[in-house]
């Protein structure tokens, strides 16, 4: 999967949200960080989001792995 | 002046002249054989304009305490020796009091006759003439002669025989606004007592006794512009002659009737009475009844209103295909035909989410909330968002999360109750002036100021106060200081554990408190981090905790940053440990910034929310807008703005309808705006000046000005301000009317219904219908009441000052955990300084508004602060040109050299398109809601010899992008 293109500033921007959400217990935190990109991120962030998922997620924090199967897969642009 | 006000006011605008007392307990008198009942601490001066009788008067107004100084309100009080003074003599029951006896004619008389002697008889001539104390009075005592010729006087400059008068003392004009003429001074001392009491900034004194006195601004040969005085201009308010004038009465004449409205500059939410003559405005004085200024105003208020009517102001809508072309004058139809063709077409190539609006924070409620009805209802999506992005987002995440509510919780009257006061990151004496000036005035009495911000700003001290602790940390290190507040109040066992128990979640508590406790937030732990001495920590935590009702107020310091949200969420932490939250005194209060963020916020800007903070993702909510507009509302969130300028970078964002912000000078990162917006079709702009995000557009719409509109602006204490048309819109039409003109450009094209608003009122009605915290707002209750703070509603029809009183609006007040992570903007060896900025008192956001006015006799240019260790290190001289560096650009600037900041610290305002300090601020935000990181950049300062290649190009290209071609006739 392409990865270039994506702007940088997605994994640097989930990996912030999952550094607040990890002092929460583990399952909160997940809740925390999932809800808090459906609820923020318009489609194409979350279109990028999961390009760099799906690509292997490399560079993203553990917590954003794990919370991105609660995350909405938007519908493709 | 002989008021006709508008609207017919609800309360008498008289001068009573004392000020009300606030004793509950009744004292029954009586004047003149009529009965009357005042609180206890009333002067028999007020007592007797409640019954509608004015004793003679002239050192006693109400706005400051009484003196005693004139003579002219002497009584004669039964059973009592003497006549004594009226304003400075308490009512005590039973009395019975003479307001008009002939001994007391008499004697009014002969003082009447001391002070004219000494005044020039210029009164057909003079400025103040119609609207003078000195006149009314002596016309009110009957004086009709005066018998003795003064040998020495203050107002001829030169005697009979052509000697220069040692006594007399020129004009000082220094000031833009006001003029001081000491011929004219009768030493009442009421401009001193303003500026003490109501400004609280000690500018004026009397220097010299008896005949010799003068008032002096500053030390002796200062001019007022000089000194210490800020023009807030509460003396020449108070000032009973033409001593003290508005220079602009002086050109005009006297105004013929007034008009209430609100400031249209900063969060305070001032109310003034427009005073005008015809259609000019002649001035604008604070409106006394107005809630949250109380009759003080500050000099941008009172005075910075010229842009209004200044020559760079645009009065044609303008097109252009390109932006290398000229500009076009074009008539509004033929603006709207091209506007609306290019964003349908934008629409129909790259889809529904390819355009989008930005509203303002500076704009009405109504204008707001039409702007994202625009984008809603007819682009439909909700690529919606404002300026508030950038400045206040985090508190509506923070507060929002562990309160339930976004907004500020106490009105600003509550600061008269704080014993303890904490400001974090703001600085209310140059971004809240008449705020800071209750403030003070607070603090003179007594209580106690804490200061967490890295620079030692004005508000740290001031004349007779002083901060108990100045926390004066590392930007960047908030989120660690206020966790470490929140570790000695814990482990000291300082906390409220009722309020706790009763008020919050108690499991939520234990847990945030097993966080906070441990030993790694402590004080001493984080010292080295965050430079701040432990000890002093530790001291503004326990003030805070037991120091009686404390107060939280804090500004953009605390947002602009990558951990802004966990900010707001760590000072709710601190309100609600200490039980600090839900009366008087106390709460946690965030300083808005431009009039009316709080409104735009409320108003459904944000591209998640529909008005009233609720998400587009519930469907109930939408269906009220679906029904009432016949229309399909998106469910998924729209673009914040610095998505949409990524997306325009990437090709799928073409189309932006920019109502009255700037962000190309206001938001970070100038480079990416520039590219953003350059990479797009159509951007229109709508606003009063060709301003730089102009130079990117492709359609101008001009603006109203707010003197040229009816609406509501909303400000910090969530109070809900009438803001009304003095004048008729210089280019034709309200802001509201230009957006209506333009969504039904596009609804014409989509054959939908038309909007049909005739009066911004209708537009409130719609979002009272629409939004359950305005549900009981009209205009008519805004008109009868003055203002109202939401929430209004059944439950709180008059609207609420208080919020949180008896529970959260959320249920239980939620502690969360406040985890402290360095911002990833961080020194190194190439960038070693931190930059953070601010503003100054004079200017108001990026100055478009204030840089068009004479308030830059105070601050024309912006400067760069820096200790005198980093400059010398450097070779840096005071006044230098530097070049300021970071990863994200380039710019010069000159230096300031001040202790003001600390080693490593670097400060700028960003008032000047010149400077342009975003270009120098890097695109990291705030991880809750991408408000900016304003507050820190890394940075390298060095000599330079003016200005950056960078700002020559710049504004090469401004002067090109700004060409006007005339209209083709
Ligand atoms: S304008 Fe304000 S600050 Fe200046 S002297 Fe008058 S009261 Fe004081
Ligand atoms: S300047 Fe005006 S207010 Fe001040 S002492 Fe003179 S007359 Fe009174
Ligand atoms: S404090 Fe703010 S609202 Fe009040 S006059 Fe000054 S700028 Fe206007
Ligand atoms: S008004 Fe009372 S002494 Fe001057």
């Amino acid at each position: 999967m392409q990865t270039d293109g994506i702007n940088p500033k997605i994994s640097r921007m989930a990996n912030q949200i999952a550094m607040f959400m990890e002092s929460k217990p583990e399952a909160e935190g997940i809740e925390g960080l999932s809800s808090h990109i459906n609820d923020f991120w318009e489609p194409r962030m979350r279109r990028q989001f999961f390009q760099l998922i799906d690509a292997g997620g490399e560079g993203l924090r553990p917590l954003v792995i794990k919370a991105s199967e609660k995350i909405r897969r938007p519908d493709p642009a | 002046m002989k008021d006709f006000i508008i609207p017919a006011p609800m309360f008498s605008d008289r001068d009573m002249g004392t000020p009300a007392s606030k004793s509950k307990t009744q004292v029954t008198l009586e004047i003149d054989g009529f009965e009357v009942t005042v609180p206890e601490g009333t002067s028999i001066m007020r007592a007797a304009a409640e019954l509608g009788i004015t004793v003679p008067k002239l050192c006693a107004t109400d706005s400051i305490d009484a003196f005693g100084s004139c003579r002219l309100c002497l009584v004669e009080i039964e059973g009592r020796n003497g006549t004594p003074a009226s304003c400075t003599t308490p009512v005590a029951p039973g009395i019975r009091v003479k307001t008009q006896t002939g001994k007391l004619k008499q004697l009014r008389k002969g003082v009447m006759e001391l002070y004219i002697s000494d005044h020039p008889l210029d009164c057909l001539t003079c400025g103040a003439n119609g609207d003078c104390e000195l006149q009314d009075m002596a016309g009110a005592v009957g004086l009709r002669d005066v018998r003795y010729e003064a040998e020495a006087n203050h107002f001829l400059a030169k005697n009979t025989s052509g000697e220069a008068n040692i006594d007399w003392l020129p004009k000082d004009d220094s000031n833009p606004y006001f003029s001081y003429d000491p011929s004219k001074c009768i030493v009442c001392n009421r401009c001193v007592r303003a500026c003490e009491e109501v400004q609280g900034t000690f500018a004026l004194t009397i220097e010299g006794r008896g005949f010799e006195s003068r008032i002096h601004a500053g030390v002796k040969d200062d001019s007022f512009l000089a000194s210490d005085c800020v023009s807030c201009g509460a003396c020449v308010q108070a000032c009973p002659t033409a001593t003290l004038i508005e220079k602009s009465v002086l050109e005009i004449g006297t105004p013929d009737k007034s008009v209430v409205t609100t400031c249209a500059y900063c969060g305070v939410g001032c109310q003034f009475k427009a005073e005008m003559r015809g259609d000019e405005l002649v001035r604008m004085v604070p409106y006394k009844h107005g809630k949250a200024n109380r009759g003080h105003s500050c000099v941008k208020g009172r005075f910075a209103y010229g842009y209004a009517s200044h020559k760079d102001r645009i009065l044609n809508p303008m097109i252009r295909d390109s932006i290398n072309d000229p500009w076009q004058e074009v008539s509004w139809t033929e603006a709207m035909d091209f506007a609306a063709s290019r964003m349908k077409a934008i629409q129909e190539k790259y889809g529904r989410q390819s355009v989008g609006v930005i509203t303002s924070s500076r704009c009405t409620n109504e204008e707001t909330y039409l702007v994202q009805k625009l984008t809603r209802a007819v682009f439909q999506n909700n690529n919606t968002d404002t300026c508030a992005r950038v400045c206040h987002s985090p508190t509506g995440y923070g507060l929002g999360q562990t309160f339930g509510t976004s907004a500020g919780t106490q009105d600003f009257d509550s600061v008269e109750a704080a014993d303890v006061i904490l400001v974090i990151g703001a600085n209310p004496h140059s971004g809240h002036p008449v705020f800071a000036s209750r403030m003070k005035k607070r603090l003179r009495k007594g209580a106690k100021l804490i200061v967490v911000d890295p620079r030692r700003t004005e508000s740290v001290e001031g004349p007779h106060y002083r901060a108990k602790h100045h926390l004066a940390l590392k930007p960047g290190t908030n989120v660690a200081v206020v966790t470490a507040l929140a570790h000695v109040i814990v482990t000291e066992g300082l906390y409220n554990e009722e309020f706790i128990r009763t008020r919050c979640d108690w499991d939520e508590f234990q847990d945030y408190m097993e966080f906070v406790a441990d030993p790694r937030h402590s004080p001493e732990a984080i010292e080295m981090l965050t430079g701040v001495p432990a000890a002093e920590v530790r001291g503004a935590a326990r003030l805070y905790a037991t120091g009686g009702n404390a107060a939280i107020y804090y500004g953009l310091g605390v947002t602009e940053h990558s951990q802004g949200s966990t900010t707001v969420i760590g000072i709710a932490n601190l309100a609600m440990l200490t039980g600090n939250i839900g009366r008087p005194g106390v709460g946690v209060n965030p300083l808005r910034g431009q009039n009316n963020v709080q409104g735009s916020c409320d108003m459904g800007s944000f591209p998640h929310e529909l008005p009233g903070y609720r998400h587009v993702k519930n469907p109930e909510v939408r269906a009220i807008y679906e029904t009432l507009w016949d229309v399909k509302i998106d469910p998924e969130p729209g673009l914040r703005i610095p998505n949409m300028l990524d997306a325009a970078v990437e090709g799928t964002f073409k189309g932006l309808y920019c109502q009255g912000e700037d962000i190309l000078q206001s938001d970070p990162d100038t480079h990416h705006v520039a590219s953003g917006l350059a990479a797009m079709e159509c951007v229109i702009v709508h606003d009063l000046f060709l301003n730089e995000t102009a130079n990117y557009a492709h359609v101008f719409f001009p603006g109203s000005s707010f003197l040229e509109k009816d609406g509501t602006f909303t400000n910090a204490e969530r109070r809900i301000n009438m803001v009304r048309k003095v004048m008729a819109p210089k280019q034709g039409y309200a802001d509201w009317e230009i957006t209506q003109m333009f969504a039904n450009r596009m609804l014409e094209d989509q054959g939908r219904a038309k909007w049909g608003y005739t009066h911004p009122a209708q537009i409130m009605e719609e979002i009272a219908m629409t939004t359950p915290s305005f549900a009981g707002v009209s205009y008519e209750k805004i008109e009868t009441m003055g203002s109202v703070q939401w929430p209004v509603n059944d439950k709180a029809p008059e609207g609420t000052p208080l919020v949180h009183v008896d529970g959260f609006v959320r249920g239980k007040g939620k502690f969360i955990r406040t985890e402290y992570v360095a911002t990833d903007e961080k020194t190194g060896p190439k960038f070693p300084l931190l930059l953070t900025t601010g503003r100054i008192l004079s200017q108001y956001n990026v100055g478009a508004q204030t840089r068009r006015t004479d308030n830059t006799a105070w601050h024309p240019e912006d400067l760069l602060e820096i200790h005198p260790h980093d400059a010398e290190n450097r070779g840096i001289r005071n006044g230098d040109w530097v070049r300021l560096a970071s990863r994200a650009g380039v710019t010069s600037l000159r230096a300031d050299i001040t202790d003001k900041v600390s080693p490593g610290v670097v400060y700028t305002t960003f008032h000047h398109p010149d400077t342009q300090a975003n270009v120098i601020t890097t695109d990291f935000s705030d991880w809750a809601t991408n408000c900016p990181e304003y507050k820190v950049t890394a940075v390298q300062v060095s000599p330079s010899n003016g200005p950056s290649d960078w700002q020559e190009e710049y504004n090469a290209q401004a002067t090109l992008s700004r060409r006007i071609l005339p209209a083709a006739e």
